[in-house]
């Protein structure tokens, strides 16, 4: 195997400053070329125009209905489309790979938005367990409480809950941010792996158990730590984050982010690239 | 995987009956092996409610063995006879089905364990409830076929639990079907969605304190459990917080009585809970869809937090 001790040759994104790492064991990361974006083809996606606005009433639609019709609408061009009626239903909304923006009139079961990469989406409601699992890009915005699960395993985007949520929040998460306005359940941020969540209320137990990296932010109290999460130094660059994070957000406005305990893995990690799947994207 | 769902009215009643079914039918995938209803019905509070069965249910997939049908004719005799020696004069007799039956009973005494231990003396006879209120009604199938076949939907009440199970623990029958009456006191019922993993280690402590348990389904560990620490003169919220620690696994149960509905989540939240309260109405269910059954409208709802436990009162 080669050395890449000895590889003189910067990549973009060292170039760029991004990361200054030199890898020495097995790495799964990629650089594509720019000069050949032209010849990338995202199946299932559709040029659609925001301005072209309908909605979408799912009372007696199954989810395969309701999600099978929100596809054929944005085949047709809708950017913006919103649900009435989703009184709970599971699976809502899952595996939109566009550019869309989606509002919900009301609440979700389990499972909704799922493997999402790119939408905008609004939920003026509440939504069940595995909110937005495995989110790559985009952003989510549920304007109530939110069930376990949240955001687990997500890549990239923004996942924001203004209420509270339930346990194993961003449990596995991969990258991206989890903003969540009111309380966070036990086991939040378990086995997180890359990403932020920054929690307004209080958390319960184990927060970060087993955590490999990442960074939760806390503005109340902890019910307890979790294995391998450690306090950390709050720096200046990260409450300017923060401050950017919740404007963006809309949430915590006043919010004192001096004051929110920083949490990070302790474990020393071997073979680890710790660049954000995003940043790799802002590479390109 | 199981879904329980359950509702109180505060200041009024309504049909439960009917309400409940809806709850439990929209939460049916989650397991239609077998439905149960604890049901707290309007009434004068003279007498006793016993639903009891004299067999099992053994079609519709049971696990259970086929008995010939005299034999139930002959069990409810013997249960007529100790009653008549226990001085409980029999009000109202209904049997619903050739293995399920209803009394109305008037009965002087307090204590039930005697009673009950005298009635369940008879192999193969069960007493479901005892209680001025509770009737739990539980059958093999989803809810709605277990509503239509006991004619629940017209039953008037302030609260109410159910179940809608998927058997892993235990077989597909009656015994092992949820809500467990809190055996032996009055107008105490449960039903849990979960797994216990120090089932035995209780089980056996319990029974050398004197408690009884019909099933060897885990769940029914949660009655028992709760009926002994009250037995020792806990308050239903000191036992159900007691239960946290004591019970092992993984657990999401509500525990009704008379004039209250309670419900528990273990520490770790593995299993699901969502939640609606408004002045008049509290209602839960596994699923969100479950509440919108009766509450189509947009509604604030939320997760109970883990080890939470919550209790209200009509």
């Amino acid at each position: 195997m080669a050395n890449l001790k000895n590889v003189t040759k910067k990549t973009k994104a060292q170039a760029m400053g991004m990361h200054t790492e030199v890898l020495t064991g097995r790495t799964q990361q990629k650089f594509f070329n720019p000069d050949e974006a032209e010849n990338f083809y995202y199946f299932g996606t559709y040029d659609v125009d925001f301005n072209k606005r309908t909605d979408l009433d799912v009372k007696d639609m199954t989810a395969a209905e309701a999600n099978k019709e929100i596809d054929n609408l944005m085949s047709q061009g809708y950017g913006t489309i919103v649900i009435k009626n989703p009184q709970g239903k599971h699976s809502l909304g899952v595996g939109i790979l566009n550019k869309l923006n989606l509002i919900f009139e009301g609440s979700l079961g389990y499972f909704g938005m799922g493997s999402c990469d790119g939408p905008i989406v609004r939920i003026n409601g509440r939504v069940g367990w595995s909110c937005a699992e495995n989110l790559m890009a985009g952003k989510v915005v549920i304007e109530k409480n939110a069930g376990s699960c949240f955001g687990a395993a997500i890549r990239g985007g923004d996942l924001i809950c203004k209420g509270s949520v339930g346990a194993r929040t961003g449990i596995d998460m991969k990258g991206g941010t989890i903003i969540i306005g009111g309380d966070a359940g036990a086991f939040t941020g378990f086995m997180m792996q890359r990403g932020r969540i920054i929690i307004l209320g209080n958390v319960g137990i184990n927060l970060g158990d087993s955590m490999y990296d990442g960074t939760i932010f806390v503005g109340g109290e902890i019910g307890s730590y979790g294995s391998d999460a450690v306090d950390a130094d709050l720096t200046k660059s990260d409450q300017d984050w923060l401050n950017r994070k919740l404007k963006v957000a809309e949430i915590g406005e006043n919010f004192d982010v001096s004051k929110m305990k920083k949490i990070v893995a302790g474990k020393k990690l071997w073979n680890y690239d710790n660049l954000e799947p995003t940043e790799k994207k802002g590479a390109i | 995987m199981c879904g329980i769902a359950g509702l109180i009215h505060r200041g009024k009643s309504s049909k439960v009956g009917h309400e409940l079914q809806g709850m439990l039918q929209a939460l049916k995938h989650r397991g239609e092996d077998s439905t149960g209803y604890a049901l707290y019905g309007d009434t004068d509070g003279k007498n006793f409610i016993m639903r009891f069965k004299v067999g099992e249910n053994v079609g519709e997939g049971s696990t259970s063995v086929a008995e010939d049908v005299s034999v139930y004719d002959k069990r409810k005799k013997i249960v007529d006879g100790y009653l008549s020696e226990m001085g409980a004069k029999i009000i109202k007799e209904e049997r619903i089905l050739p293995y399920s039956l209803r009394y109305e009973i008037q009965y002087d005494k307090k204590d039930l364990l005697e009673f009950s231990q005298k009635i369940e003396s008879i192999p193969g006879v069960e007493i479901l409830s005892m209680g001025k209120s509770l009737e739990v009604i539980k059958d093999l199938g989803n809810a709605k076929m277990v509503c239509d076949r006991y004619n629940l939907d017209k039953l008037v009440g302030t609260h109410a639990i159910g179940h809608a199970r998927m058997a892993t623990e235990s077989g597909v029958d009656i015994k092992s079907a949820h809500p467990f009456w809190g055996y032996p006191f009055s107008d105490v019922s449960v039903v849990h969605n979960g797994q216990l993993t120090n089932y035995w280690n209780n089980r056996r402590a319990l029974e050398n304190k004197g408690m009884r348990f019909m099933s060897e389904c885990d769940s029914e560990l949660i009655a028992v459990y709760l009926a002994e620490k009250m037995r020792d003169g806990a308050s239903l919220e000191e036992g159900m917080k007691e239960s946290l620690t004591g019970l092992d696994g993984v657990f999401t149960y509500f525990v009704a009585t008379k004039d209250s509905l309670g419900m528990a989540k273990d520490t770790m939240a593995a299993k699901p809970l969502v939640l609606y309260e408004s002045d008049d109405l509290v209602a839960m269910g596994s699923e969100e869809i479950a509440i919108r059954s009766i509450l189509p409208q947009e509604i604030d709802t939320y997760d109970p937090f883990d080890g939470e436990v919550k209790v209200w009162q009509i």
